[in-house]
């Protein structure tokens, strides 16, 4: 151990401000990026299933009019 | 070898083995990081000239040669994809970019959090911090690329020509305090075989070294999976993975 007391460690010999400014911004930075990483899985994921449940409307609704069209010939038949 | 990789070409397999190496990857991040900064921090002992500012170092180091590492892995990532087409590469090597970024950033803001002490000044346009300062800006330009276009295909094109001749930087970077006999000091580490670091310093550098490693390796993989998906957003497996994954 190279320091006697938490305030010496706090101080690092008159460094303290530029060593934790350092290790700080490193955190900081490193921490942010894993966070918005691991997240994206999930935005991601729902950006997807988002997509797909547009596309089974379209589809849907496509299959719909079909069939109104199907009833409306044979009703004017 | 082809055959053996041949099967990770496939982005199931690759996704599914991604997500199988995260958790041990991660868990030796922690241990490996824990150790490396503890023992910095508290354990080893203060530069007989710089003081404690000294341990500035056990970040600033292993970043600046991760950002070059990074760099010159997504390099290779990049040429196998222009040259060979490899879809996977371009989604790795867009998967590299943020996070090497990230490695050159915290390099500059602890360079300067360094020299201001040691120096007497927070930035000077010396080689190397210049040439580092550029490989940040190539790394921008890249990820500002890679997200220019919907084509997914192009904008790898694209960021994969602007990354191959960012590779001149690399060596410009690293010979910078060679050729110009600026400011910046010279390796202390990396003197092959016989590094001019005493013992008790060294070690919990190692340890720092090969956690923070080991930490990029944890964000590109998680990134990687995520590129994987949504560059096969169309693909069975990942509706029948999504349809899996939502909440209902």
């Amino acid at each position: 151990m190279q320091f006697n007391s938490f305030s010496d460690f706090i101080n690092m010999g008159g460094y303290g401000f530029y060593v934790w400014l350092s290790f700080g911004a490193a955190a900081l930075i490193l921490t942010l990026l894993l966070i918005s990483s691991k997240a994206g899985h999930q935005q991601i994921i729902t950006q997807i299933s988002k997509r797909k449940q547009r596309e089974d409307k379209l589809r849907q609704a496509k299959e719909l009019r079909k069939k109104q069209n199907e009833v409306l010939n044979e009703v004017t038949e | 070898m082809w055959k053996w990789l041949h099967p990770y070409a496939n982005p199931e397999v690759s996704y599914h083995f991604t997500n199988k190496l995260l958790p041990w990857l991660s868990a030796l991040a922690a241990i490996f990081l824990s150790i490396g900064l503890v023992w910095a921090l508290l354990f080893a002992p203060a530069d007989y000239q710089q003081g404690h500012s000294f341990r500035i170092f056990y970040i600033h180091v292993p970043a600046a040669s991760l950002s070059m590492g990074i760099y010159v892995s997504m390099a290779i990532a990049a040429f196998s994809s222009l040259v060979w087409q490899l879809k996977l590469a371009d989604a790795s090597a867009a998967a590299m970019a943020p996070v090497g970024a990230a490695f050159t950033a915290i390099a500059l803001i602890t360079g300067a959090a360094w020299g201001k002490p040691m120096w007497g000044t927070w930035w000077i346009w010396d080689a190397r911090l210049t040439s580092e300062l550029i490989l940040l800006f190539l790394y921008l330009g890249v990820i500002a690329l890679h997200n220019a276009f919907e084509d997914k295909n192009l904008a790898g094109k694209a960021a994969g020509i602007l990354t191959l001749v960012g590779v001149i930087n690399i060596p410009i970077i690293k010979y910078s305090v060679e050729w110009w006999n600026t400011l910046h000091q010279g390796s202390t580490v990396s003197k092959l075989g016989k590094p001019s670091m005493s013992l008790d310093m060294l070690w919990p550098f190692i340890f720092c070294f090969i956690g923070f490693s080991l930490l990029v390796g944890v964000i590109i993989c998680l990134r990687f999976r995520n590129e994987i998906l949504a560059r096969n957003s169309i693909r069975p497996w990942v509706r029948e993975l999504v349809q899996q994954n939502t909440v209902k």
